[in-house]
């Protein structure tokens, strides 16, 4: 079986730094991976690799087998022309921290959005998807609304709606619930909980190491452009064996 | 607290029209607040402006902060205003029954049709072509920024009314334009003198203006868009022109409108410059007519009550677009004018209903 999401030595810098540094990872279709380190170790630029909104220096990136942003002849990757790239995007659902609704859009159309224009769907049959997205996480009542008009977890839960109606092969989570006020991430972690339940393969950027512990199939540890460890969260949560993840894991914990 | 409100208890109706701007602050520093909520009751009617709000299970009433100085201020330039007015209605110099005479003549009235054509046409043009140099200033391609960027540098800096002569006597340049393979063989030529006359000499240049600031604006709209609403829609895999038409550019359009509203204001009275090609627009007009009756001032006159008329007009349906946009900017909307206006007849009639049965207490 191919895995979901396959990347091979890959390498990014900007400038002088190197901020991505031989990466190897490879997740199994309908798991969940968690990813944590500290500030700057290059989590968000890991993410954003996946669906080329970064580009790589070296290394290869698949989802479901396709290699993403490039085209290989011989050994030489060329890059895509964009409508291709944004093409395979639209199989690949992305979450940002600061959640990045259309606020004049409302609700309904900005989870009708995207299907409609890069999937070429059919306006009338995405609005009653929309309409059963948004009743699973809990906003139905909600689709008229404008995105200001909403809190915050409720406008994550709106972008995770968003990210759910392309029906992708793989939903990125760059820390979704660092913006959020702490009474409301519980609500954001549930919806997710709930995706992975569903058996949706997730890749989520957190500093919520519970979270990790109760969701997450596999824990990657990283650390200056590096995956310094990897495995399920009873080994490298409970039990790590590098200094660099324990020291990480005691100022968190 | 109890210096913006002023608790009333059980005032005669008498006083509810003046508020007392000179009671003192606190009005019972002794009493709870408690008792004197409580002492709020129903019997006084609230005045028009003010707002019951409930607390503590009673009503307190808001009698609105009032600035001494600004009553000074209005009566000082109420005064100025009705000064210049009764200078505008008794000075035999304005000669009304002339402005009357030519207002709306058929002439004045074409000319008027001309002024909004090339405004129109102006605005149309160059807003398209401004939105395509902006797109070239935004542009990856160093060429493209290059080339959009020398052609702002360029209208901007000639005068227009020396780029209106310019296109004006092209025909001294080019006799005649051809279509055809460039530097090869020409298929079709037409005499330029008969593809552009003066209007449409005068409808390049504005346009050819206008594209130039259109497309500063439009560029600086664009830019005030957020960073995270392009890489989102781009995340989506929303298509690149998509991404423009509906994320960018209508929240862009919050930004651009204030000033192309300005733009199309300041050519629609500008097009008076085109009055050196002698086509009949509104202010050559009234020239040609002031200069067969010398009748300067009420002729000047005319044209200036049109254009102040189709200003207002401009500067209402820019509101009204300007709401449009900002949709979603705000938890809501404030109400317009005349759901303003009509709330507070709203306001009026149930009082006035509500009335009788006070008085009947
Ligand atoms: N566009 C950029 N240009 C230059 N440097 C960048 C850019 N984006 C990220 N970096 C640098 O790359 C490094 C990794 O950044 P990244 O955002 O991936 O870290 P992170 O692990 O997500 O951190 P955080 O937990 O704070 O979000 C940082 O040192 C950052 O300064
Ligand atoms: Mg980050």
């Amino acid at each position: 079986m191919t895995a979901a999401v396959d990347l091979r030595g890959v390498t990014k810098s900007f400038g002088a730094h190197r901020v991505l540094d031989d990466v190897d990872l490879e997740l199994a279709e309908g798991t969940v991976t968690v990813v944590l380190g500290p500030s700057g170790s290059g989590k968000s630029t890991l993410l954003r690799t996946i669906n080329h909104l970064e580009k790589i220096d070296r290394g290869q990136v698949r989802v479901n087998g396709t290699l993403i942003g490039y085209r290989r002849v011989g050994d030489r990757l060329h890059e895509l022309p964009e409508r291709d790239i944004l093409r395979q995007r639209s199989r690949i659902g992305f979450v940002f921290q600061q959640f990045n609704l259309f606020p004049h859009l409302t609700v309904l159309e900005n989870v009708v959005e995207a299907p409609v224009s890069a999937q070429h769907r059919k306006r009338s049959e995405v609005e009653v998807e929309a309409r059963t997205l948004l009743e699973r996480v809990g906003l139905a009542d909600k689709a008229a609304a404008y995105p200001r008009q909403l809190s915050g977890g409720q406008q994550q839960r709106v972008a995770i709606a968003r990210a759910l109606a392309l029906q992708p092969d793989v939903i990125l989570f760059d820390e979704p619930t660092s913006a959020l006020d702490p009474e409301l991430v519980g609500e954001v972690l549930a919806v997710i909980k709930e995706l992975a339940r569903d058996g949706a393969t997730l890749v989520v950027v957190t500093h919520e190491v519970g979270f990790a512990r109760e969701v997450a199939d596999t824990v990657v540890f990283l650390d200056g452009g590096r995956v310094v460890e990897q495995g399920p969260p009873e080994q490298v949560i409970d039990h790590p064996t590098h200094e660099r993840t324990r020291a990480f894991l005691d100022r968190v914990l | 607290m109890p210096s913006l409100s002023t608790v009333r208890r059980s005032a005669p109706p008498t006083t509810t029209a003046s508020p007392s701007s000179s009671a003192p602050p606190a009005a019972e520093p002794t009493r709870p607040p408690a008792a004197s909520i409580s002492a709020t009751s129903a019997a006084s009617e609230p005045a028009a402006h003010s707002v019951p709000l409930s607390g503590g299970g009673a009503v307190l009433t808001v009698v609105p902060r009032r600035n001494r100085w600004t009553w000074v201020g209005v009566a000082g330039v109420g005064l100025l205003v009705a000064m210049f007015v009764n200078g505008l209605v008794t000075n035999p110099g304005w000669d009304w029954p002339t402005f009357g005479r030519y207002f709306a003549t058929e002439t004045v009235v074409r000319a008027l049709g001309t002024t909004i054509q090339l405004t129109v046409l102006g605005t149309v043009a160059g807003f398209a072509l401004g939105l395509v140099l902006a797109a070239m200033r935004l542009s990856s391609n160093a060429f493209l920024r290059t080339v959009a960027w020398a052609y702002i540098w360029a209208f901007r800096s000639i005068p227009l009314i020396v780029q209106l002569l310019f296109w004006f006597n092209i025909a001294y340049l080019y006799q005649t334009i051809s279509v055809g393979v460039p530097f090869g063989p020409s298929f079709a030529s037409v005499e330029t003198n008969d593809l552009l006359g003066a209007l449409g000499a005068a409808v390049l240049g504005l346009a050819l203006h206008q594209a130039a600031y259109a497309a500063e604006i439009i560029r600086g709209g664009i830019l005030s868009v957020d960073e995270g609403q392009r890489e989102a829609a781009s995340a989506l895999g929303i298509p690149r022109r998509r991404q423009l038409t509906r994320i960018v550019l209508p929240q862009a359009m919050r930004s651009i409108l204030p000033n192309a509203a300005n733009e199309v204001i300041s050519l629609f009275k500008g097009t008076s410059i085109v009055s050196v090609l002698a086509i009949p627009e509104l202010f050559y007009q009234v020239q040609v007519i002031y200069g067969r009756n010398s009748r300067v001032v009420p002729l000047l006159l005319v044209a200036t009550v049109w254009y102040i008329i189709l200003t207002t007009l401009l500067s209402i349906g820019q509101y009204y677009v300007e709401r449009h946009f900002a949709r979603g900017s705000a938890r809501s909307l404030p109400p317009t004018p005349l759901q303003r206006l009509r709330a507070r007849w709203a306001g009026i009639a149930t009082q006035a209903a509500r009335r009788p049965e006070a008085v009947g207490r």
